[in-house]
């Protein structure tokens, strides 16, 4: 309690309100949850005591009319708008035709930015993916894989923005002759390289430093997905394969791979999709700074730092054009692969 | 076929009974929440009695949204705790780390909260402009006259006054060890020439010490302690006139005097022989986290840095600040000797986004020195510059000294250039390139030519 005896009435007060905030807070939630799940109730036994021409459209709209009209307020709409304010200026009030796009193709900055995006997309997913399926061969073949294979998909569990972190640490550096504080640098130190860069600034090594966070995280997941499929290579074809005398690299090129060709394919899309809309790796090891900003980063800032809604949503269109044909070709081989089996 | 009927019947009828009871919940709550001991309209006695202007709205909420977390705002809950108290008046506080991001997406969703402290200029701007930010009671317009003049300015936008300042922070200062300087006979510097001298001294006198500690990294607002280095140089090098053309760019970045301001800053903190003790090279200054750039002053290996009022918050559990002890600050001295006492600082600001009574009553109230005074008592690291705050209520050396410099009618007082240009420039280009500009090298020109490119049309 503070000593001040004016203050004692208030601060009681404060914990007094404090209580009745909770109590009011958990009154509503209560309340709510009953209200929705009597209408629940409601609507489903309407639709039960529903007979005739009518019952099956009435059940049809009841299980997909929610989702729809979620999909149509979270997905449609917003997509529609983000798109109509791209023709608007930084405060949506004046309407300005492609100029958003027209800077984004020509500003220099962006420039480097859409280039770091690429070069996102095509390194990450391949060391992912790559990385993942030796891990699975190497694994596969082990004592205790169900261990290593725990360990490798562990950084699965963390969040983006802890791996960066974590990776921000390893890649602290001090000049030289201070005792150095990260990881990697004492690592390098160890070795015998008596003065590293300093990482993170050192262009464009660092924007490998920051895909290896995306690779850490990922690898895990493809060493899992493609090593169930490796699995499921019927065990008659290897054999088959091995009694025609293939074996080591050619076993692996001429029959594994074809094997699970469809699963690579989609566990490269999927990271790539995640490396695309991937913005808290940047976000927390350089906010975009030393030349490492990526599309999804610069979009946020423009709409949310520099309230700049125009410029921020075309940005986001591009973003998205640019995952969709990623996505429509996911889904369609997913559908090919169900089709065939 | 009757069973379920009748079952469904049953159920049907309990479900209007849990939306009556849950409705019922939801009425009492809201009426029995009604202020402290305030009653209506009566007249308020004994401590309470000096609340009589604002009473009359018992039982009413007002909104608030902030980007001051706890525990400063819990010193902030306990400043207006006995106003709410006396006057049944319920302020409901939230703060938010996106406070600067949320805000318009709340604004712009119909959301906006009743009041809402902006730290920027720049942003209630941005606000105004959505139309959605009410202009202030008469009585919060004379309040503020307790203010120096240009604090009205700074919560103006387009000459029409919108939020009265509530709090003031003092960017021009220099962290120092005051045992460190004492030990190693150095003076605290009057001025620039003196600044620069004792900081080649400190070079030359070899040893683990150098003179000063930089660090500018802050996340994605990396760059920012940068663009105070800059104005600190601009407004002690021209004084406040060219440093308000320079905010409404009528001074380009790439003019002359700008950038001879930015050949003063690259001499001080670009000096491979004066920074950046413990980290590494001139570089490192943009990697290292402000918060962690002023550490290494304690273990003595540098000796300076430059940085604002709120750093006190930044030292270590138990380190002493004070004029004798572990750390403590001296005025930043001006560039140019003919430009008096030039005082960069900070502040916050009320908007408000509804003129209900009690919205205005919270707001007349959070507008007067007595408020202020109260904010002062509850807990260090809080300033205000209104002239009407008693200066004997400020216990840390800190806050006195911001305080004193903040308040002095003589000094060249200005607003932080960054938080008054266009975001498309204070929160993005700047700090980037400035960021650039320590981090690569990138020479004095294209910095300050991408900063002009940025500069919204």
């Amino acid at each position: 309690m503070p000593t001040d005896p004016r203050l004692a009435g208030p601060a009681l007060h404060l914990a007094d309100s404090l209580w009745q905030d909770a109590a009011i807070k958990f009154g509503n939630t209560a309340g709510a949850v009953l209200g929705f799940l009597g209408v629940l109730l409601a609507v489903f036994f309407a639709a039960g005591r529903a007979t005739g021409r009518f019952s099956r459209p009435l059940a049809v709209a009841l299980m997909l009319g929610p989702a729809a009209v979620l999909l149509l307020t979270g997905l449609v709409v917003p997509l529609l708008r983000t798109v109509y304010l791209s023709f608007y200026d930084a405060d949506s009030a004046k309407f300005v035709g492609g100029k958003n796009y027209g800077w984004a193709a020509t500003s220099s900055p962006i420039h480097d930015v859409l280039l770091n995006t690429l070069l996102w997309l095509v390194v990450a997913p391949i060391a992912a993916t790559g990385l993942g399926l030796l891990l699975a061969l190497l694994v596969d073949r082990m004592r205790g894989q169900a261990v290593y294979k725990s360990l490798v998909f562990m950084p699965m569990a963390v969040s983006l923005v802890a791996a960066s972190i974590i990776f921000k640490l390893v890649y602290e550096s001090r000049g030289s002759g201070q005792n150095q504080v990260g990881l990697l640098s004492q690592l390098a130190v160890a070795v015998g390289w008596d003065d590293p860069p300093n990482w993170i600034l050192s262009q464009p090594l660092n924007n490998f430093l920051l895909m290896g966070v995306m690779v850490w995280v990922q690898t895990g997941f493809a060493m899992v997905v493609l090593s169930a499929a490796i699995k499921a290579i019927p065990d008659e074809i290897t054999e088959a394969a091995r009694l025609d005398g293939a074996s080591g690299v050619r076993l692996f090129l001429h029959v594994t791979v074809p094997m699970i060709r469809t699963t690579l394919v989609v566990v490269l899309t999927t990271i790539m999709i995640i490396t695309l809309k991937a913005f808290d790796i940047v976000r927390t090891m350089t906010g975009g700074n030393f030349g490492t900003q990526v599309l999804a980063n610069e979009m946020y800032s423009q709409s949310f730092e520099q309230y700049n809604i125009g410029r921020g949503s075309a940005l986001a269109v591009i973003l998205f054009l640019a995952v969709a044909p990623l996505v429509v070709y996911n889904i369609a081989l997913l559908r090919k692969e169900r089709a065939t089996r | 076929m009757t069973t379920p009927v009748t079952t469904g019947r049953r159920r049907l009828l309990a479900v209007p009974a849990v939306l009556a009871l849950a409705l019922t919940a939801a009425c009492s709550n809201s009426s029995s929440d009604g202020g402290g001991g305030g009653g209506s309209a009566a007249a308020l006695t004994g401590d309470c009695a000096k609340y009589q202007a604002y009473a009359g709205h018992s039982g009413t909420k007002v909104s608030m949204y902030a980007s001051i977390l706890s525990p400063e705002s819990d010193s902030l809950e306990k400043s207006w705790a006995e106003f709410s108290n006396c006057t049944g008046i319920k302020i409901v506080y939230e703060g938010s780390n996106d406070f600067e991001s949320q805000l318009p997406v709340r604004v712009a969703g119909g959301n906006a909260p009743d009041l809402a402290i902006i730290p920027q200029p720049g942003l209630l701007a941005q606000m105004v402009k959505s139309g959605k930010v009410v202009k202030p009671p008469q009585q919060t317009v004379d309040n503020e006259n307790k203010w120096s003049p240009v604090w009205k300015e700074y919560g103006s936008v387009n000459g029409t006054f919108y939020a009265a300042p509530m709090s003031a922070n003092m960017k021009s200062l220099v962290w120092y060890s005051p045992k460190a300087f004492k030990a190693a006979g150095y003076e605290v510097p009057k001025t620039w020439q003196d600044l620069i001298a004792l900081s080649d001294k400190i070079a030359r006198a070899g040893g683990e010490t150098k003179p000063w500690c930089g660090g500018i990294g802050s996340g994605t607002a990396t760059g920012w302690p940068a663009t105070d280095w800059l104005e600190e140089v601009v407004l002690g090098s021209y004084g406040g006139d060219v440093y308000d053309q320079w905010i409404s760019h009528k001074v380009k970045f790439s003019d002359e005097k700008i950038t001879t301001a930015m050949k003063t800053v690259a001499d001080w903190m670009q000096n491979p022989a004066w920074v950046n003790a413990g980290f590494g090279d001139v570089k490192t200054i943009a990697t290292t986290t402000f918060q962690d750039a002023g550490t290494p002053i304690l273990s003595n290996k540098c000796a300076m840095l430059q940085q604002a009022s709120f750093y006190r918050a930044q030292w270590p559990k138990g380190t002493s600040i004070g004029p004798d002890g572990d750390v403590f600050a001296f005025h930043l001295p001006a560039v140019n000797p003919q430009v008096t006492n030039p005082v960069e600082g900070g502040g916050e600001f009320l908007a408000a986004f509804s003129d209900r009574p009690e919205v205005q009553a919270v707001q007349n109230y959070l507008s007067t020195s007595e408020w202020a005074g109260s904010r002062v008592k509850v807990s260090p690291g809080w300033v205000s510059a209104n002239q009407g705050v008693d200066k004997s209520l400020y216990t840390d050396p800190i806050d006195k000294l911001s305080a004193e410099s903040l308040t002095d009618p003589s000094a060249t007082f200005r607003f932080d250039a960054s938080d008054l240009m266009p975001a498309a420039v204070g929160s993005g280009a700047e700090w980037k390139a400035l960021t650039a500009w320590f981090a690569e090298g990138q020479s004095i020109q294209k910095t300050a030519a991408d900063i002009d490119a940025a500069w919204p049309q």
